[in-house]
């Protein structure tokens, strides 16, 4: 922990409220330790703001250890930053060069609109969840939990899909702002596991609906999402939410089919 | 005012059988009827809102995170416990409950930690149900780890995000009632007072945090399920939202706030390293499981790690209890810590850090093997510190963690004022003086999946509740109160941010009503903390209006609640002359400098309650009475 000192210059979005026009605006930073987070980072220009008088700077956050999924910056155009697998509050300046220009924005995206300078809306994402995410199983029907043998390769698959922070760098960092990262986690973690089976086709039908219903883009396979997720999740789920899709519709149709022939 | 536990009658295995028998029913059809708030989504609060809208209840619940997934318990990483006995050690029911009324030092209620280990096992398989991906065993069956202050092993977990993956499936079972119409989810809403009408509670005032409206929300019953204030440190491994003010402004309306004091230092966090600094983040104590604490046996060496031959090291953990070794609970690893730096053998450019050294796992099981159970850990401490702790030892040093103490409830969950119930962290039921590892997450499911939806169903069906609406005086009342503090806030207008004093609080609580207290420290803190708070309410500044997102405001609001809480917990802390658990008074310790607990003096939960501003609080005792345990003084040597 040898820390050293950066003299930074700041281009931040400032926006009072989702009607106003927003703008970058030039902030000059002196005497960030290299061992401070690039939120902390944020805190002592806010205070110098304060001091000055001057509006601090809205933003979310709120773990800062890289969890909650609340942090969410666009930094020179990267999601979260430069580094890979880390989010904004994992982030610290000691990947920062003095005299150094660093832009900071909102995430960019229909369905996230901006509430005030680097905060948005995602609620689009609860509701994507709320379209399917979970097995309908109330409290108190639960059978023993060694009853539902799961191989350990498949319980770890499925945990490395639920990894998903919901933090929407996915989205942020995809040209299209694609949410098809964020959904297909979701569905790749249910598929994977024997709980998730009852309910499959419904889920997955319904949460891609849902996905595009909130103005999500499509998928045109660059993988920008799988270089921006800190979680690490991988674009394979997206292929695997492609082929539940499929399964789904033609199983969908089959019943309709039947449902017509009868 | 009541103040009845209304601990069911019976031996302690049938408590909660005699008591569930007993209870009061709301038919399915009258259900609906009901409205209830749940305050905070975690997991108690998440896991309440999903049970009783499945039971048919109308719920409304609120979250100060822009989304219900994002609760603090999503940072728990090691584990949660249950009594499943899967690893046949010699678990059982009995035995977590003995853990876990021992590891609080006996100063919880035996009959709520009863029951807690009594559900535990349920939990585990309605997490299983909703698809949370525990680790499992290559033949498919549930995985177990070890954890602090236990000899079985009974905790499980999901890599080094349990508390993720559990609160991602309460969030999950609240999305399908969302979805249903029977949740309805109000995220960026704070509570900033409860509303009490003919002493029961029936409401809650709430700012919208994007636009700064003030809003009012009746109900037939509110649950406070808003985690702990471990944040009165400034430094602490909570998160930077977590705050007091629900539980606070419910204490200003008449609830007692139990045992304040007790707070749990958490022995394994990453060291401070400058002024700016805004958090401390939390290594797991599962990390304990296999790494060994360490300092140089010279003071002040400053060799590196890897230069300093064993024979020079003290492990001293292991020397000071051989039984536990570097197992033993969190507070005797805290405070050994502590003990060691202010002796100067603390190692780091500050001197406040002991080593958490894997060389010896690495050497016998191979790095893959340590890779795999901590990586990600590993790979955190990394990114905090810029070391890489496969080669060099990690330095950890106690950071405030969890907070034992908060509103007091009765057998019910619920406060003394009628219709109020608290849930998890929010309530001080479960974990007397000291909590164990890996039973938070247990607590807050067991409060919302398998109490609340039992014995809110009796105060529905049981209290006389008339109709009310938000038009009734109380309502208006409490909104002028909540518009008063705000204005009067932003019209300061001084010369200091709101951060600053708040650090300086944190500087207060540590240093005096940390890891170890006396009463002449308590005494003095209590002074600094009144002046620091009449200097607050001339000086501070924040900025903007009341109708915006204005997060300055948010944080003096809750700051404003602090330093009122700050001042009890010292109060608290004051009349409690005896050392237990999480708290160390200096005048209390036995001959080997160990907690010295005084049973015939101290056994009993201080409910504290509200006399008026710069009023001294009333105290109000609950004996504790132990009918299944005998008390002991702990030994983990």
């Amino acid at each position: 922990m040898t820390s050293k000192t950066l003299n930074l210059t700041l281009k931040v979005w400032r926006q009072k409220d989702a009607r106003a026009k927003g703008k970058l605006v030039s902030y000059p930073i002196k005497g960030i330790s290299t061992d401070a987070s690039f939120l902390e980072m944020l805190d002592v220009l806010n205070e110098d703001l304060v001091q000055k008088g001057e509006d601090p700077i809205a933003f979310d956050h709120d773990c800062r250890e890289g969890i909650c999924g609340m942090c969410s910056l666009m930094i020179d155009g990267q999601a979260h930053g430069p580094d890979r697998e880390t989010t904004t509050c994992q982030l610290h300046m000691r990947r920062f060069k003095d005299g150094q220009t660093i832009v900071i924005e909102p995430w960019r995206a229909r369905a996230f609109p901006v509430i005030r300078d680097l905060v948005v809306d995602r609620m689009a994402f609860d509701r994507i969840i709320e379209a399917g995410g979970y097995t309908s199983v109330n409290v108190g029907n639960a059978q023993d939990g060694n009853c539902i043998l799961i191989p350990k390769e498949k319980a770890d698959r499925a945990m490395d899909a639920a990894s998903c922070i919901g933090c929407g760098a996915c989205v942020a960092s995809c040209k299209n702002a694609s949410a098809m990262l964020f959904t297909a986690a979701k569905i790749s973690q249910l598929a994977e596991l024997p709980q998730g089976e009852a309910e499959k086709h419904r889920r997955v039908l319904a949460m891609v609906a849902q996905m595009d219903a909130e103005g999500f883009g499509g998928c045109t396979n660059t993988y920008e999402c799988e270089a921006a997720c800190p979680a690490g999740i991988s674009v394979d789920t997206i292929a695997q939410m492609n082929r539940e899709y499929l399964g789904a519709s033609l199983s969908d149709r089959e019943e309709k089919e039947l449902a017509g022939s009868g | 005012m009541s103040f009845d536990a209304r601990v069911p009658p019976g031996p302690i295995d049938r408590k909660w059988t005699l008591c569930k028998n007993d209870l009061k029913l709301v038919s399915p059809t009258n259900k609906r009827k009901y409205d209830i708030i749940v305050v905070g989504t975690g997991l108690a609060g998440a896991s309440a809102a999903a049970s009783l809208a499945e039971l048919g209840y109308n719920v409304k619940a609120f979250c100060f995170q822009d989304s219900g997934r994002r609760a603090h318990s999503i940072a728990a990483q090691g584990g949660i416990n249950a009594a499943k006995n899967y690893q046949n050690d010699g678990d059982s029911v009995g035995r977590l409950f003995y853990d876990t009324i021992k590891g609080g030092d006996f100063r919880a209620r035996e009959s709520n930690v009863y029951r807690l280990a009594e559900v535990s096992a349920s939990i585990i398989d309605q997490c299983v149900a909703q698809g949370v991906p525990f680790a499992r065993e290559y033949g498919g069956t549930l995985a177990n780890r070890t954890f602090g202050g236990v000899l079985v092993s009974r905790t499980f977990y999901a890599r080094g995000q349990t508390g993720q993956q559990l609160l991602l499936g309460a969030y999950s079972s609240m999305a399908r009632q969302i979805k249903k119409g029977k949740i309805k989810m109000y995220p960026r809403q704070e509570m900033l007072d409860l509303v009490v009408i003919d002493g029961v509670a029936r409401g809650i005032i709430t700012r919208d945090l994007v636009n700064g409206e003030l809003q009012k929300h009746e109900g037939h019953a509110v649950l406070l399920c808003t985690g702990g204030y471990s944040n009165v440190f400034y430094l602490s491994t909570n998160a930077k939202g977590c705050n007091t003010t629900a539980i606070w402004r419910a204490y200003k309306r008449g609830a007692y706030f139990a045992n304040p004091c007790f707070t749990q230092i958490h022995p394994t966090s990453i060291p401070v390293h400058g002024d700016y600094q805004s958090k401390l983040t939390l290594m797991s104590e599962s990390l304990r499981n296999d790494g060994r604490v360490w300092v140089p046996k010279k003071k002040q060496d400053t060799r590196p790690a890897h230069a300093i031959p064993v024979e020079e090291r003290d492990y001293y953990l292991e020397r000071k209890y051989p039984t536990y070794g570097n197992m033993v609970p969190r507070d005797v690893a805290s405070r050994n810590a502590k003990i060691v730096c202010d002796e100067g053998y603390g190692v780091g450019p500050t001197g406040q850090a002991v080593y958490l050294d894997f060389e010896d796992a690495i050497k016998r099981d191979g790095k893959e093997v340590i890779r795999q159970k901590y990586g990600n850990l590993f790979h955190m401490y990394e990114k905090i510190t810029g070391e890489n702790p496969y080669r060099a030892p990690m330095k950890i040093f106690p950071a405030p963690h969890y907070t034992m103490g908060g509103l007091w409830v009765d057998y019910h969950l619920e406060s003394n004022l009628p219709g109020l119930f608290v849930l998890g962290e929010a309530n001080f039921s479960d974990h007397g003086a000291n909590r164990l590892g890996a039973s938070a997450l247990m607590q807050g499911l067991a409060d919302g999946y398998f109490v609340i939806p039992y014995t809110l169903g009796n105060h529905l069906a049981t209290a006389k509740l008339d109709k009310v609406t938000t038009h009734h005086p109380a309502f208006e009342e409490a909104l002028n109160a909540v518009r008063g503090t705000i204005d009067r806030l932003l019209r300061i207008n001084g010369t200091r941010s709101v951060e600053s004093y708040h650090r300086e609080l944190g500087r207060i609580m540590w240093n005096h009503c940390g890891m170890s207290r006396s009463e002449s420290g308590l005494k003095d803190a209590i002074e600094k903390i009144r002046a620091l708070r009449e200097d607050f309410w001339k000086n501070v500044k924040v900025l903007g209006s009341h109708a915006e997102f204005n997060q300055d405001l948010e944080r003096a609001g809750r700051l404003a609640d602090f330093f009122e809480l700050g001042e009890l917990m010292c109060r608290d802390a004051l009349d409690r002359k005896e050392s237990c658990g999480g708290h160390f008074r200096e005048e209390s310790q036995t001959e080997e400098n160990e907690a010295k607990r005084d049973d015939a003096n101290y056994c009993y939960v201080s409910a504290w309650e509200y006399q008026g501003d710069n009023q001294v609080p009333k105290l109000h005792k609950e004996a504790l009475n132990f009918e299944a345990v005998h008390l002991t003084q702990r030994s983990y040597k």
